[in-house]
């Protein structure tokens, strides 16, 4: 529970990332810092490579080029070990919840927590319990992924990605498939778990009022010229769009559509 | 009226003090309250007993140091106990982090949902069971009749089946096949053609290890062999990625734009066992003969011609069509049975597994029961 500084050095830092899946580049010349205890936004059009830069900052995929800094040391320069060290600072909640179908919902919670800290089987009873409090979903402890909606998964999931007391979270469109209240309560909850977890929070979504509301930093990719057309926060980039594609997109217009198909 | 956490040794592990004097409820939280610790102190039932009623209950947090969530669970097992005793809780009082997570907790505990409890009840299983049984065997002859209806539509040039897939199903299940049908004929041959050699070299009936070998290769051993296999190989795969395509609601999908899925998945799936096993088989009796005649030339007395003179004089043609319509009906068996159980699976990834299983073993026990019904029928006819 770090208390959240004003000026601070970042937690994340980003530099002249190349992402791509063989040779075939999605996105490049990625910079961008992440301040510690902020909610920063990827935004950008389907298929714009969010979630690839999404998987690049959590260690599922090497970038091409370019240099990742996690609390000022370089991620994919250090160890599988160590990178599986940092990793542990991490929770993720990915865009289809990914719970283990072969457990209860309490038991994928609590696996994180077996495996990687030494608590006492009670304390992780009563942590797993919390974890599900927090998003309201105490009741399903017992309950198998199957028997849950689509949006008590993501819920679920962010439980479980709340386990070990993360201190970055990676949610890759948390309030897809939510409903208005559920999806608002997320917000708060989102913003909640900022304060009081202390926690540095990257958010991929095309929720705008969400984002609009919650979001403190962000960047905008673009999918035509594969590199990022705009950094700052939703609502900046909202009021103050550098290109049109940006403005139509911050205001839902249609013609943002087109041009995706174009 | 005081309570208070047991008296800890360190001062700096975690301890909880309840003050109600002076129309006053304060808690007073102290120490270091980390989970890794592995000493976080619980709350008796009943501690609000002695608190002032419809008093806000205070936090005195000055004296605590590093915490993290299990100061939350300490926190908010307070709060629900002060619920029940309608005492306010003041959480202002409390730091402001923790405070915007309790705000997120409910006061009062959700019931759990509980599934229901097993019951052992052997009759009612055995009898569940045998219904289910055959309810799976008549809609597994649903899915055939369904199937068969599918090659009419095929015959009249309106078929959902997508001839790629044909293509694609053929290959794996044929070309890619002939390595292992090759090795398990081979060694069956072979030791078709040790046990005789061993046995009729006692009589001097050196020479009719060629009959033994050849016709229990053509009639048995051939087909039954590479239907097990292709029952393993080609069966398990079928059944599993169906059965994932159910997980994805690929199939749910394929429903509701009515593509039948009869036609779409289940029929290329069986005819391209349909248009291989019977080569496969072919191939097998070829290779099974192989592997009698290499055991019996190296043990026996005899010569590669007089071998295969023996043979063709001991197979009748007739043989190796009884063979092949068997290899026929054990593809089709295959086919339906590993994409009807494939259907009827879960959605979990461990479903995926169990329809794997539950297709070769269905398979392989299939396959043999329905070989024993040929050789039945085959008597009756006199083949
Ligand atoms: N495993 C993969 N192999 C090759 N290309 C991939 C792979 N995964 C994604 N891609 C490609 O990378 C690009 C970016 O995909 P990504 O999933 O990151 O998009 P996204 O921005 O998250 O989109 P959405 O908002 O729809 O989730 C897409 O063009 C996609 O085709
Ligand atoms: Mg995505």
């Amino acid at each position: 529970m770090s208390n959240i500084a004003a000026k601070n050095p970042p937690l994340l830092s980003v530099k002249n990332l190349t992402l791509a899946y063989g040779s075939r580049v999605i996105q490049e010349n990625i910079n961008f810092d992440v301040k510690r205890g902020s909610i920063f936004a990827l935004m950008g059009g389907s298929g714009c490579g969010k979630s690839t830069l999404l998987k690049s900052m959590i260690g599922l995929l090497q970038p091409k080029k370019g240099d990742y800094q996690v609390n000022g040391e370089s991620y994919w320069a250090a160890s599988q070990n160590r990178r599986i060290d940092i990793a542990h600072k991490f929770g993720v909640l990915f865009q289809s919840a990914a719970l283990w179908s072969s457990m209860t919902v309490g038991e994928n919670v609590a696996l994180p927590l077996q495996m990687f800290t030494h608590l006492s089987d009670s304390m992780i009873h009563r942590l797993v319990e919390l974890k599900l409090g927090l998003v309201g979903m105490e009741y399903a402890i017992d309950l198998y992924p199957s028997e849950l909606s689509g949006g008590m998964r993501k819920r679920c999931g962010l439980a479980r990605a709340l386990a070990l007391d993360p201190e970055v979270l990676f949610f890759d469109e948390p309030s897809a498939g939510l409903d208005p209240i559920t999806s608002k309560r997320l917000d708060d909850l989102i913003l909640n778990l900022r304060d009081g977890l202390g926690a540095t929070i990257i958010i991929v979504s095309h929720e705008l009022p969400s984002l609009f509301s919650i979001a403190d930093d962000g960047l905008f990719m673009g999918s035509e010229n594969k590199t990022p057309i705009a950094y700052g926060s939703p609502s900046y980039l909202r009021d103050h769009p550098p290109n049109e594609f940006v403005d139509d997109f911050m205001h839902r217009q249609r013609s943002d559509y087109k041009k995706q198909k174009g | 009226m005081t309570i208070k956490s047991e008296v800890t040794p360190l001062q700096s592990s975690p301890s909880w003090k309840l003050d109600c004097n002076n129309g006053r409820n304060i808690l007073t939280l102290s120490g270091i309250w980390l989970a890794k610790n592995n000493n976080i102190p619980t709350i008796p039932d009943g501690c609000f007993r002695h608190a002032y009623d419809n008093q806000s209950l205070y936090f005195d947090t000055s004296s605590l140091k590093q915490w993290d969530s299990s100061l939350i669970v300490f926190l908010w097992s307070i709060k629900l106990q002060a619920a029940q005793s309608n005492i306010p809780f003041d959480q202002d009082s409390l730091p402001e982090a923790a405070c915007k997570l309790l705000s997120l907790l409910s006061e009062k505990p959700a019931p759990v949902a509980k599934r229901a409890p097993y019951h052992f009840q052997p009759l009612v299983r055995v009898g569940d069971w045998f219904i289910q049984s055959l309810s799976d065997l008549g809609k597994a002859w649903m899915v055939f009749i369904e199937t068969l209806k599918g090659i009419t539509s095929i015959v009249a040039g309106k078929s959902y089946m997508r001839i790629v897939d044909l293509i694609q199903y053929i290959r794996d299940a044929g070309p890619s096949a002939l390595i292992i049908i090759s090795i398990v004929n081979f060694l069956v041959g072979s030791i078709l053609g040790f046990v005789g050699a061993v046995q009729l070299r006692r009589f001097a009936a050196d020479a009719y290890v060629a009959n033994l070998v050849g016709i229990a290769t053509v009639r048995e051993m051939a087909v039954v062999m590479t239907a097990i296999v292709m029952s393993g190989r080609t069966g398990g795969a079928y059944a599993a990625r169906i059965a994932t395509m159910q997980g994805n609601e690929e199939i749910d999908s394929l429903k509701v734009m009515g593509i039948p899925i009869s036609q779409y998945l289940i029929l290329p799936s069986m005819l391209s066992l349909v248009f291989t096993m019977p080569f496969l088989y072919l191939y097998g009796c070829f290779m099974g003969i192989l592997g009698g005649l290499t055991v019996s030339i190296i043990m026996l007395n005899v010569t590669v011609i007089g071998f295969l003179q023996q043979t063709f004089g001991a197979v009748e043609f007739n043989q190796f069509i009884f063979g092949g319509v068997k290899s026929i009906a054990f593809a089709i068996f295959i086919g339906i049975s590993s994409c009807h159980i494939g259907l009827k699976a879960g959605r979990s990834a461990a479903d995926v597994g169990v329809a794997a299983t539950r297709a070769v073993v269905a398979g392989i026990v299939g396959v043999i029961a329905l070989d024993a019904i040929f050789a039945v029928i085959a008597d009756i006819i006199g083949i």
